[in-house]
């Protein structure tokens, strides 16, 4: 069964907040393609989690700082 | 586009007309005789040949039109790849098994030939679209 992936991220914002990267740079710098990182942005593919830590490092933040995951309500 | 999904593109642009003039060439041959009796052999090797052959031509006509284009291959070019080559796959199965059994059945070398040849050809049209829908529309989380 195909899902929407429920996985949403504060990359873009981080780009702006970190002298407006460009996603050109990103991708350099996390060694993937700008499409890739586009993707990643417009919640269009999850990245495996070395590239998400890799990512959470350019931004000098935690990885929950990059990437949020709705909390369950059955566990509240 | 990355290098990957313009590789995915042309390969579905060379199939089908590849395939499409294969099949035009067979049926206007025929003329009211039996199939198996026009001769196919040259004309679907000389089109899968001109096919890999196209293939080439555009990729390298690419290289020329914008030679700064990135060729890096990712871990979503990995894993597209593998989605659209794992999706193909399944017509070649379907296209194995129906050629064995068609020579078990005795029939005719044309329609095992042929049957082999229609599925190569539904694995790379279904394959590269599968890559294509994968990078335009995102990759499925199961």
């Amino acid at each position: 069964m195909v899902k929407p992936t429920q996985v949403t991220n504060s990359i873009r914002a981080l780009r702006f907040a970190n002298g407006e990267m460009t996603q050109a740079d990103l991708a350099e710098r996390i060694g993937v393609t700008r499409q890739t990182v586009i993707a990643i942005e417009q919640g269009r593919y999850s990245p495996s989690l070395e590239m998400a830590f890799r990512i959470a490092r350019v931004f000098k933040v935690p990885l929950d700082g990059v990437f949020h995951y709705p909390d369950d309500p059955a566990a509240e | 586009m990355t290098h990957q999904e313009k590789r995915a593109w042309i390969m579905l642009v060379v199939s089908i007309p590849a395939y499409g003039v294969y099949a035009g060439i067979i049926l206007s041959r025929a003329g009211g005789q039996p199939l198996p009796q026009v001769p196919y052999a040259a004309t679907l090797l000389w089109t899968i040949g001109a096919s890999i052959l196209a293939s080439i031509v555009l990729e390298i006509a690419l290289g020329v039109v914008n030679p700064r284009a990135s060729r890096l291959k990712d871990d979503r070019d990995r894993q597209i790849g593998r989605l659209g080559d794992y999706t193909g796959q399944f017509f070649v199965i379907i296209g194995a098994t129906a050629a064995m059994l068609m020579a078990m059945a005795g029939w005719d070398r044309f329609w095992i030939a042929n049957v082999i040849y229609l599925c190569f050809f539904l694995s790379a049209v279904l394959g590269a679209a599968t890559k294509i829908i994968a990078y335009r529309k995102g990759f499925p989380q199961w």
